[in-house]
């Protein structure tokens, strides 16, 4: 509150320039309310931090000490993973495909894995560490992360060897296939022309025709089985 | 895809009746015959009703109040095969069922990815740390101190209306464009938290977390986060519901939902983003040159008719109200056109209630129908100009495969007998 403010509002309450002792309380704590601190929260304190604190970003920020080979993540993986994922990451019923799908972006049934679609491993790591064993999350040590990690980069063929160790030294080494790939969003530009000054009312094209109908596709739930999906 | 008509009825007739449309198998004409045959007193008139008679339920008989049993199918509803388990799942809102632009709380789409995390407040802590002059923590009586707002915003799922960008998939607005709520939230300008903690002039990112068991994270861009963005903890006047975050969640006006982080743990302070599964690997747009866009984060601006739609067929010849929402990521909507006629010729609907920056606005057509056959569009109009475009318009430039951000416009096939379809015309 300005001064100018304080001064008006104690005259109000007041009804004379002399501020009573009220009047004086008041407008303190109405300025209190507009001061830049709240001193609110307490200190968050270091162990804290870094319980909570896993995230790792695409350049290596956050990665924890550790290591793991691929032969190692398979193991891990077999154990933690494989009734979901499948044995090669292949999938089952509708639980996310992690291997595969190289050259199918354009295609019209696009399969994005880890290898085929994710631009950055970190995200793998961060993911995992966080959320994974679906149902059981942060119940994998660091090395086992690490370890899955380079299993599923081997599941891709991005690294050959069931030997690769991988670290949190060699860890941005790692390039994905699809990394290239991303741009930011565009549509203000590459979408421009649906920014239009006056949209046609009358006449606007020819007689319509119907060219496809959802009750011929038959997908929709009319109780609690769907249809099957492959 | 051969349209065999026997099947067809037969498919409408199954899926209106879960619907809880009783009688739908019934004939269109017998419809008016509801009330009495004329001439004839009604015996819902002439004869004492037991609710007219006998005492009901006395106060306090419902503690918390439910809606009416005779609106048991006003319910979300999901599509089973859609996803792996119902844990990281979603559901939709009936939008045929509702009206006005405030979604009640208990019909809001519910969208998790590792089930809903039932926390005690008292339990409950938010952290701030990173590029910040002092980390701290806060508990849900720290945010209860802080200077509160009110606002009103629609928040969509950016994956609403994906299952129809090849075509007409799900019919039923309610599966094509349920995964949209709009309500008021109470909350504290995120603004206010970060002063507390002081970012760091290198700041220009945040990721936001989930204290939920897919540990949900996600990168804002530091402008978004001192602009609008709120830290919630009401909705429509009383707590969030579990399942929309309770007790904390992040409130970013006009972005796709998934940002939105529910059950709010911890914002990291950063100098650029982190690349999470979300925002990498799920919720970019693949096109069909094989890139993908990122970081599409508004809402473009999308309408839909949800009555008539294919849950909500016309019953009546004659005078009949059209209705249906509309909203824009980027501010409010200027206009909503509706079409009769598949496109040839729009009027503009008439806009009732608020338009809010970023939130529903509810529009109608009040309409004569003679049994026509119609194709019913609807197409907004935002602040900034933008029209929406038509599917046609919007696969030149995506092309099929991008399952987010599909704002095209709607088509329903109101048919003679009022029965209405979800179809794709040419």
């Amino acid at each position: 509150m300005s001064r100018l403010a304080r001064f008006l509002f104690a005259g109000l309450l007041g009804g004379t320039l002399a501020t009573t002792p009220i009047a004086e309380v008041l407008a303190q704590q109405v300025a209190a309310k507009s001061s830049a601190k709240l001193g609110l929260g307490r200190p968050a304190l270091p162990e804290e931090i870094k319980a909570w604190d896993t995230d790792v970003r695409s350049d290596g920020k956050g990665l924890p000490a550790g290591k793991g080979t691929a032969k190692q993540g398979d193991v891990v993986f077999q154990e933690k993973c494989a009734s979901c994922h499948g044995e090669f990451g292949e999938g089952a019923g509708r639980y996310p495909v992690l291997a595969g799908g190289r050259g199918t972006l354009k295609a019209d049934r696009p399969d994005k894995t880890v290898g085929s679609f994710w631009p950055d491993v970190s995200t793998f790591f961060d993911y995992v560490k966080r959320a994974m064993p679906f149902g059981n999350a942060q119940s994998l040590t660091d090395d086992e992360v690490y370890a899955l990690t380079a299993y599923v980069l081997s599941m891709n063929d991005i690294v050959k060897d069931e030997n690769f160790e991988l670290n949190e030294k060699n860890f941005t080494s790692i390039k994905m296939p699809n990394a290239a790939a991303f741009y930011p969003d565009d549509r203000e530009t590459a979408e421009k022309h649906f920014w239009k000054k006056d949209p046609c009312m009358k006449d606007c094209r020819t007689a319509p025709k119907v060219i496809g109908r959802a009750v011929s596709v038959d997908v929709t739930p009319d109780s609690k089985a769907g249809p099957k999906v492959d | 895809m051969s349209d065999k008509p026997s099947a067809d009825i037969l498919n409408r007739r199954r899926f209106l009746g879960a619907a809880g449309l009783a009688g739908a198998g019934a004939a269109f004409a017998a419809v008016p015959a509801i009330a009495t045959e004329a001439g004839k007193p009604d015996p819902l008139i002439t004869e004492v009703q037991d609710w007219n008679r006998y005492l009901g339920d006395g106060v306090q008989s419902r503690p918390y109040g439910s809606p009416s049993k005779f609106e048991k199918d006003v319910v979300r509803r999901d599509v089973a095969w859609l996803t792996a388990s119902p844990e990281s799942s979603v559901n939709f809102t009936p939008l045929h069922r509702l009206d006005g632009i405030i979604t009640p709380s208990g019909l809001c789409f519910e969208r998790h990815h590792g089930g809903i995390a039932e926390i005690d407040p008292a339990d409950h802590r938010l952290m701030i740390n990173g590029l910040v002059d002092k980390p701290l923590v806060f508990t849900m009586e720290d945010i209860r101190r802080m200077p509160r707002v009110n606002r009103i915003y629609f928040l969509e799922c950016a994956a609403n209306s994906g299952m129809e960008w090849r075509g007409a998939q799900l019919n039923g607005c309610q599966f094509t464009h349920g995964m949209i709520h709009n309500v008021m939230y109470t909350g504290v300008p995120l603004k206010a938290l970060l002063d507390e903690a002081g970012l760091k002039p290198n700041a220009k990112w945040l990721m936001l977390e989930g204290a939920d068991s897919a540990g949900m994270n996600r990168s804002l861009p530091i402008e978004k986060a001192l602009n609008d963005v709120l830290i919630a903890f009401a909705m429509n006047g009383e707590a969030l519901r579990p399942e929309q975050g309770y007790p904390l969640r992040a409130v970013i006006p006009g972005w796709e939902g998934n940002l939105w982080v529910k059950w709010l743990r911890r914002i990291e302070a950063g100098d650029q983003p982190w690349q999470t599964r979300e925002e990498t690997s799920k919720y970019t747009d693949l096109m069909a040159d094989g890139r993908s866009r990122k970081l599409t984060f508004a809402m473009d601006a999308k309408s839909v008719v949800t009555n008539p739609s294919p849950q909500a067929p016309l019953r009546h010849k004659g005078r009949n109200v059209l209705t249906g929402v509309a909203w824009s990521g980027r501010g409010t909507i200027r206009r909503v056109d509706v079409t009769l006629d598949g496109g040839r010729n729009w009027q503009s609907a008439r806009i009732d209630g608020p338009v809010l920056d970023k939130s529903l606005v509810r529009f109608y057509v009040d309409l004569d129908w003679n049994g026509q056959e119609m194709m019913i569009q609807s197409r907004a109009i935002d602040s900034t100009g933008y029209v929406q475009p038509s599917k046609e318009e919007l696969r030149k430039v995506r092309g099929v495969n991008s399952i987010y951000h599909n704002n095209g416009i709607q088509t329903w096939l109101v048919r003679a007998d009022g029965e209405t379809e979800n179809v794709e015309i040419g």
